[in-house]
């Protein structure tokens, strides 16, 4: 190994305008864990225009040294001047492991970093660890639609890099006295064809009603609900899960909600990650459209509702009691 | 002997499976219930290039052949008994009959639109007098100068309300009986020709089923479609193509049936086990599936005689009669399989039991079937 | 205009199941399918070539069964196919898959390379930029929205909470989501061309103009070292108890699970 160089964790710190992508936080974590199994530092790169100020929040978050490299060039996100710098920087410090957020940034910058460093990539990863006796870093993550799960390593080549899973990891409790030296990284953008241009940024909107089969977090409701009133406390929960609403087909028949949100055999097969069920007995044509979600709650006053059958948590007790307040809990611990 | 289909037909078979998953399938409850016509469905179909699958690609169609056609129809009536007649109503009895016996110029005016999917086609021959007894015609057809002028009223018509171009059977000479029949094209729109209310049917009941009005009804002379007095001949050919389709949809509704069924006595429990656990269940599914099977194999088989110019109006009747009562049988044991969820509509095989009666009675009852079986053994 | 569009076979992994008493993965009887999102970029192609003529190319890499979704692609209306398949190039990660298929579209004239954002076997989304990256020509990823302006395409490009609409430079590789559009069916005389009146270009080993180094498992740096089906479900826990305390349990378990 080069003498010059120390040893580190790279963590790109992504910020979108001039904000720190939360999954950033959470990859500080992670690599600290794993900087401390490997007996280095963590060292997070901020890319951007005029963005000295996100410098703290990263000591804060456990970074040891932050690269920083400022250029109009890195205004908004491009592939290009971003994969350049952040190759650039990997070439001279010689990290032993470099982690992205897998969003839609990371997983467009992270493969071109890859393949003009020549080194291997895991997408998407859910767990990250060194093994103990061989300090290999071990990278697991799902495949085959989740239905798998695979360990995966990079023996031969530096640095190994991931992507990882938005959520997985706790952040730390920031420390707001935290300091470490800020690196500051110069580099000429030179335009060329692989440069793209941006023409516009459009914003979405953020009340984009979205298809319950692509939704993550599903609040369904059932004739439990007793009318479309009932769906009105089930949308407030949905809403600050960022889910959407879901339905039985009893609920449909009794013209309380769109056919576009039955689940069931007659309905949509969904598999969010999150599937709370209220007022949902159970019937087997209900169940057969969502027993492969990956968590399934359900609040209903019959105890021996076969819906529980299925559920990771089963709560016995009154939807019209619990939902408002559980809203009310979350929307305190999101805030 | 080759029972392996080709590659080309796999592949069919699966486009087919897929179009039916996506497009059929949401609808069809909803079809059944509101007695609606899958329009939404049918464009599709159309521009997909489904309504023309046997015909020569210079006329319009596909350029393949009648099993591939087949396998639409079956695919189809595993989700959708009404847009598998639809289906096979325009295909064998309306295009083929213009596809058998048109002219050139016919062909080219009728058959490319009915094969590119511009235009639908209906046949029409049944009459209030005149349904197995089809030489009882009493529709009647004058010539008038360069016209023909029809007269009469046609009953029970698949495609009725919703085609663009009919075959339809009329006497131009009372005196000749079965000789004295021809066929016509008739265009929707020509003055003279009219619509009666459309029937309330026990099945199928999306598909547009009412009666023909022909009042004075006047058509060019060049609509005349094979000779003058060979209408009998060209009907009951054509009846012979179509009940090749009407196999199809019996055997995919007798599929569709015995598919959901499988999965229902999976899931349902009774007495702390699934009823799949049932030795009853076991040999009632398993005769179902025999049944199945065989009927399978009578119905592709009318169809790759037909693509190999061979005779096979008896194959095509024995396809049916065995196919309409497997499908009648399969879909009365699976409602009896789903117990009372059977009787109830969101468990789709009561309406499957309602769409499977009629595959016994329409393009020729099962007794007509077995009348063209004996008279072949006994001739 | 020449677009080459990357295909592949994949499991559909909507019907792959796990066995219940061995808790293993049960891929027989598991079928082969068009990727989604490369099926929405072989759209989008035919939707070009439909709009201002193009040749339409797909290639995929694979086993010889690959074949299918060439002839697939075929019967939708693509007019040359090309598998990449040997025995050496099996086993290779994303690093080796886009070497390989960079090196096999390097053989080919291309203005536009169109292939899916993932594949739902893997869903790595890696391959598509890998190749642009080897090729050295610039790609867009998430692409909702695709257009042709001489020889520039115009993207509109998805983020969580955003779009770019972005101009690139032909040629371009570009990564297609599949809300891109909703990709037509076969049709049924497609079908019979494909498979009766269209030949696939069958590349192995000695065709691709890639080193062995960068080529299948070997040429991979990543390994797998363990698979292992997602844990069974437990039975559930049910409780019973005030409005409070249920709410309390709830809270805590979604912050077990990541959801808060």
């Amino acid at each position: 190994m080069d003498e010059n160089v120390v040893p580190s964790v790279f963590v790109f710190a992504e910020q979108v305008d001039n904000q720190i992508t939360p999954v950033s936080f959470e990859l500080l974590a992670k690599a600290r864990e794993l900087a401390a199994k490997l007996e280095c530092e963590v060292v997070a790169l901020l890319l951007g225009d005029k963005v000295e100020n996100l410098v703290q929040p990263l000591f804060s978050y456990g970074a040891n040294k932050v690269i920083l490299c400022e250029d109009p060039a890195l205004a908004q996100y491009r592939t290009e001047p971003y994969t350049h710098a952040i190759s650039t920087m990997i070439r001279q410090y010689k990290p032993q492991i470099a982690i992205f957020g897998a969003t839609s940034i990371g997983r467009d910058l992270a493969p071109r970093i890859a393949g003009r460093i020549h080194t291997g990539l895991t997408a998407d990863c859910t767990a990250l660890d060194i093994e103990d006796e061989t300090k290999r870093f071990m990278m697991t993550r799902p495949a085959f639609g989740g239905n798998l799960m695979a360990t995966i390593v990079c023996p031969e080549f530096q640095p190994v890099m991931a992507t990882v899973r938005p959520g997985v990891i706790v952040k730390r409790i920031p420390d707001p006295n935290a300091s470490g030296e800020v690196i500051r990284f110069e580099l000429d953008f030179v335009e060329n064809d692989c440069y793209t241009k941006i023409l516009d940024i459009i914003k979405k909107e953020a009340s984009t009603k979205h298809n319950i089969q692509d939704a993550k977090i599903l609040v369904a409701g059932g004739r439990g609900m007793k009318g479309p009133e009932g769906f009105e406390i089930l949308q407030e929960l949905a809403d600050v899960l960022g889910g959407e609403v879901a339905s039985s087909r009893a609920a449909v028949d009794a013209g309380w909600q769109d056919k576009a949100r039955q689940v069931g055999q007659t309905g949509k097969t969904v598999r969010p990650n999150l599937y709370i069920a209220c007022g949902i007995s159970g019937a087997i044509q209900h169940m057969a459209g969502m027993e492969e979600s990956d968590f399934i709650i359900a609040i209903n006053s019959d105890s021996t509702a076969p819906i529980f059958n299925i559920a990771d948590v089963g709560i016995v007790g009154d939807v019209f009691k619990i939902v408002p307040k559980l809203t009310e809990a979350i929307r305190k611990e999101r805030a | 002997m080759d029972f392996n289909m080709s590659k080309e037909h796999l592949m069919a078979k699966q486009l087919f499976h897929d179009f039916a998953i996506n497009e059929i399938e949401p609808w069809a409850e909803e079809t059944d219930e509101n007695h609606r016509f899958p329009w939404e469905t049918v464009r599709k179909m159309q521009s997909t290039g489904f309504m023309g699958i046997p015909f020569p690609r210079e006329m319009g169609g596909q350029g393949c052949d009648t099993l591939t056609y087949v396998l639409a129809v079956e695919e189809f009536a595993k989700y959708c008994g009404t847009t598998a007649v639809i289906l096979s109503a325009h295909t064998s009895l309306a295009a083929d009959a213009i596809f058998q016996n048109g002219t050139p110029q016919q062909k080219e005016k009728f058959l490319r639109p009915l094969a590119d999917g511009t235009k639908l086609g209906s046949f029409a021959l049944t009459e209030p007098e005149a349904g197995t007894d089809a030489a009882g015609q009493q529709t009647k057809a004058v010539r008038d100068g360069d016209e023909w002028v029809l007269n009469g009223t046609k009953i029970f018509i698949t495609n009725a309300e919703v085609a663009d171009i009919y075959v339809v059977f009329a006497m131009t000479d009372k005196s000749a009986g079965t000789r004295g029949i021809s066929a016509f094209i008739v265009e929707k729109g020509t003055p003279g020709f009219s619509f009666g209310l459309p029937e309330k049917k026990m099945g199928i009941r999306g598909s547009s089923t009412c009666e023909l009005i022909f009042e004075n009804c006047r058509i060019p002379v060049n609509n005349l479609l094979g000779r003058e007095g060979k209408g009998f001949g060209i009907a009951m050919s054509t009846l012979d193509g179509g009940r090749i389709g009407i196999g199809a949809q019996a055997l995919g509704i007798a599929e569709g049936a015995l598919d959901r069924t499988v999965a229902y006595v999976k899931e349902r429990k009774q007495f702390n086990r699934p009823i799949a656990g049932f030795q009853n269940t076991q040999f009632v599914l398993a005769q179902m599936k025999a049944d199945i099977e065989s009927v399978r194999y009578l119905v592709y088989n009318a169809a790759l005689l037909k693509d190999a110019g061979k005779p096979y109006s008896v194959e095509a009747a024995m396809a049916k009669l065995k196919a309409s009562q497997v499908a009648s049988e399969v879909t009365r044991q699976c409602v009896q399989l789903h117990g009372g969820y059977g009787y109830i509509q969101s468990f789709q095989v009561e309406r499957m039991m309602r769409d499977a009666k009629i595959t016994e009675i329409y393009e020729g009852t099962s007794e007509v079937m077995k009348m063209v079986i004996s008279g072949s053994l006994l001739r | 205009m020449n677009i080459v569009v990357c295909i592949k076979q994949v499991p559909d992994t909507k019907e792959v199941r796990i066995d219940p008493v061995k808790g293993t993965l049960i891929r027989q009887g598991v079928p082969s399918i068009m990727n989604p999102d490369d099926k929405a970029a072989l759209e989008a192609a035919l939707r070009l070539k439909e709009q201002f003529g193009a040749k339409v190319i797909a290639l995929s890499m694979g086993p010889l069964q690959a074949e299918l979704v060439l002839r697939e692609a075929f019967a939708m209306g693509a007019d040359e196919g090309y598998l990449v398949s040997d025995g050496k190039f099996g086993g290779a990660d994303t690093w080796a898959t886009s070497s390989t298929l960079a090196a096999a579209i390097s053989k080919l004239d291309y203005d536009l390379i169109l292939a899916g954002r993932q594949a739902i076997d893997g869903d790595t989304a890696q391959v598509g930029p890998e190749i642009a990256e080897h090729l050295g020509v610039p790609h867009i990823s998430y692409a909702e929205e695709i257009k042709v302006e001489g020889r520039e395409v115009i993207v509109k490009r998805q983020f969580e909470d955003r779009y770019q609409i972005l101009k690139a430079k032909m040629p371009v590789l570009v990564t297609a989501l599949s809300e891109l559009n909703q990709p037509r069916y076969m049709t049924p005389g497609g079908i019979f061309d494909a498979w009766r009146n269209k030949e696939i270009g069958r590349w192995s080993r000695d065709d691709i103009p890639v080193d062995d180094g960068n080529i299948g498992l070997k040429g991979s740096p990543t390994k797998v070292v363990q698979t292992y089906p997602k844990t069974m479900k437990q039975p559930g826990t049910k409780i019973e108890t005030d409005v409070d305390e249920s709410v309390q349990y709830i809270v805590e378990k979604l912050k077990e699970k990541y959801i808060l």
